[in-house]
């Protein structure tokens, strides 16, 4: 990123109703230069909204948006200083790739040699070098969007929004995409706003995730932060897979703490609990950060009497689910309370999955930097 | 059916079985053995259309030579291309006028749009009848192609309606991010509605268009009432040709009509390629 961060798309306590219906609550975010900014959040959070928003697509209700330190208030979507990939990729079917892509710099009045060169360049950009001629019915759904993206990076936009752009491309293409569009973003310099309801496609591609809730920001930090320091129960719970349990503080130091939790036992964390809280809290747990031990638990144990004081982090259990994904097995357990918990192992050897069964016993522990304590 | 093929027939493929084959080639027969008869008439070396005497192709002479015939064609067919041309505009623009706009009385502009198509034709005629020697007189010794223009003024009233509804059906598939991303390019109203629209509607155009001429060419009713004295359509000339007698020259000028009709349907799927047009449907 820029040296100094300098915000080009400001959003100042911008709130959008439809009738009854609030989308878009009270938010206030900084965009800044160069990044390659995710609006994370389920269907209807309000964050196509927002992007809409700031394209001029939708107005404001309150609040104010600037871009580039200018309030885009009164200025219509083809006055602004931004390009939008929309989610169908809305390519003109009668048009051929060359006229798309040269589409925006005709009505801007460029004309001759100019718009050539440039289209070929945006091409070349989109690994779309030589289809000039194809028409958009002869082409795949992932050809059509990178001819979407052409169309919008030939304008030099100063910020590029994309509305949930790999959502109609299988798997495999959509893995890849995430890498060439993080490529694209590095090599062009321009500020992506990307909107998704997928987290690993957030989680890959970012520099910073805002998750919006309900039409509000839950929670903005960059990628692995927002995995493992997440804010609140929404957050833990949205952006990848977790165990989340009710407790009471025990222990509430500045450098360490240990929860009491009815479900899981007891917790200790070997970093305070930042934050006005009282003794009510949750604890969130990853399921790839608990280790499974085969039964003879003194093992288990041990590992956690490592970095936590006795009897802490530490759990029994029955495995009554197991999905084995090749990479990686899931398996449900069953505690002693009752509860359930999901934890992840790597098949690290081809036969790891065989270690354990529907119905073992097995007993579990975790690392004391591992839980994370949430306050709402 | 094993007569037809070795590969058995697999359970959807209807096109196989012979009775399916059978009722295709009677709705066939039914629905072109009258042209067929009368275009192999108009070939028929006789007075009367009622015995083949031998080929000849002296009644097209005949046909063509008839100048108030001639005359009558090159009006029906000016009738049409002007009654098209305004219906087209009108129908497309009041139906992306209802598809796109909010306005007062939509609800009733949206009921009776499309009234012209249901009322009975010959309460249109009776109506253009009264309404131009009443409301409207229309002069009758202008010159041509302005003697026409009660005729045209009918035929659109009844044609655009028909344009309307082919647009309008198109209209709703039409994709609004394609008019969004236009305008995030950089395009303004006008341009989105030149760039974008008016190429989404253009199968729709064509269809109307066809459906608008052929529509106006062969309209006897409406006509019959609205022509003054001293204009003639071609089925008004048809019709009075065969209140006398049913000659060879009526089946070859009716010939002539029919191959006119399909070398332009011809270029008008051609233009747009047949799948498109279907597409609307």
């Amino acid at each position: 990123m820029t040296d100094a961060p300098r915000p080009i798309i400001q959003i100042q306590n911008v709130s959008k109703r439809f009738g009854k219906v609030t989308a878009v609550d009270n938010v206030s975010l900084d965009i800044m230069a160069g990044e390659f900014f995710v609006l994370l959040g389920p269907s209807g959070c309000g964050k196509t909204t927002l992007l809409r928003m700031i394209a001029g697509f939708e107005l404001p209700t309150e609040g104010h948006i600037l871009i580039d330190g200018q309030d885009m208030a009164g200025i219509p979507p083809n006055k602004r200083p931004v390009n939008m990939v929309f989610q169908s990729y809305a390519v003109f079917p009668h048009m051929s790739v060359a006229d798309n892509v040269a589409y925006g710099l005709k009505i801007a009045g460029v004309r001759g040699g100019e718009v050539k060169d440039r289209v070929a360049e945006a091409l070349e950009l989109v690994k779309l070098g030589g289809f000039e001629d194809r028409m958009p019915d002869q082409m795949s759904g992932g050809q059509r969007q990178r001819v979407a993206l052409a169309r919008s990076l030939i304008m030099r936009p100063k910020v590029l929004l994309l509305d949930e752009p790999l959502s109609a491309l299988d798997a495999k293409l959509r893995a890849q995409m995430q890498f060439e569009l993080a490529d694209l973003q590095d090599q062009v310099g321009i500020t992506f706003v990307t909107v998704t309801h997928d987290q690993d496609e957030a989680l890959s591609m970012a520099s910073r995730i805002a998750v919006i809730n309900k039409g509000d920001v839950a929670q903005l930090a960059g990628p692995s932060d927002l995995y493992e320091y997440p804010a609140n129960r929404f957050v833990a719970d949205f952006v990848g897979s977790v165990n989340i349990f009710e407790g009471k503080l025990t222990l509430d130091e500045p450098d360490r703490a240990a929860v009491d939790c009815p479900g899981l036992g007891r917790v200790y964390l070997n970093h305070g609990v930042t934050g006005p809280h009282g003794a009510d809290v949750w604890v969130a747990l990853r399921p790839e950060k608990i280790y499974l031990h085969v039964p003879g638990e003194g093992k288990a144990v041990r590992a956690a009497a490592q970095d936590a004081p006795e009897g802490h982090n530490f759990a029994r259990g029955t495995i009554k689910g197991m999905s084995y994904l090749g990479d990686i097995t899931l398996y449900d357990i069953e505690l002693e309370s009752g509860a359930r918990l999901r934890v992840s192992r790597p098949n690290l050897s081809r036969h790891d999955q065989e270690d354990f069964t529907w119905d073992d016993k097995v007993s579990m522990h975790w690392r004391a930097d591992s839980p994370v304590v949430l306050l709402g | 059916m094993a007569i037809f093929s070795r590969t058995p027939r697999a359970p959807l493929e209807y096109s196989r079985t012979l009775w399916m084959r059978l009722w295709v080639g009677a709705v066939m027969v039914f629905l072109y053995a009258p042209l067929v008869v009368l275009m192999i008439f108009s070939f028929n070396d006789s007075k009367r259309n009622v015995v083949w005497r031998g080929f000849t192709f002296k009644y097209y002479d005949k046909a063509l030579g008839n100048d108030v015939l001639v005359e009558a064609l090159v009006n029906s067919l000016t009738i049409a291309a002007l009654a098209t041309l305004i219906s087209l505009i009108l129908g497309a623009v009041a139906a992306v006028m209802l598809w796109r706009f909010r306005f007062p009385l939509k609800g009733a502009v949206d009921g009776t749009i499309s009234l012209p198509i249901i009322v009975p034709e010959i309460c249109m005629g009776v109506a253009f009848l009264i309404f131009f020697a009443k409301w409207l007189e229309w002069p009758t010794n202008l010159i041509w192609p302005f003697n026409l223009g009660a005729i045209i003024i009918a035929h659109i009233t009844f044609c655009f309606p028909f344009v309307t509804m082919v647009v309008r059906s198109r209209l709703a598939t039409f994709n609004r991010e394609q008019e969004e991303a236009a305008k995030d390019l950089g395009a303004g109203e006008w341009a989105v509605f030149r760039d974008v629209l008016i190429p989404h509607m253009r199968p729709a155009l064509i269809a109307g268009a066809l459906l608008s001429f052929t529509l106006s060419l062969d309209d006897f009713v409406i006509t019959y009432f609205t022509s003054g004295p001293d204009t003639i359509t071609f089925p008004v000339k048809v019709y009075s040709m065969v209140r006398f007698s049913v000659t060879p020259e009526v089946n070859a000028a009716s010939t002539l009509l029919i191959l006119l009709t399909i070398l332009l349907t011809a270029v008008a799927l051609k233009l747009q390629g047949v799948k498109a047009i279907a597409e609307t449907h």
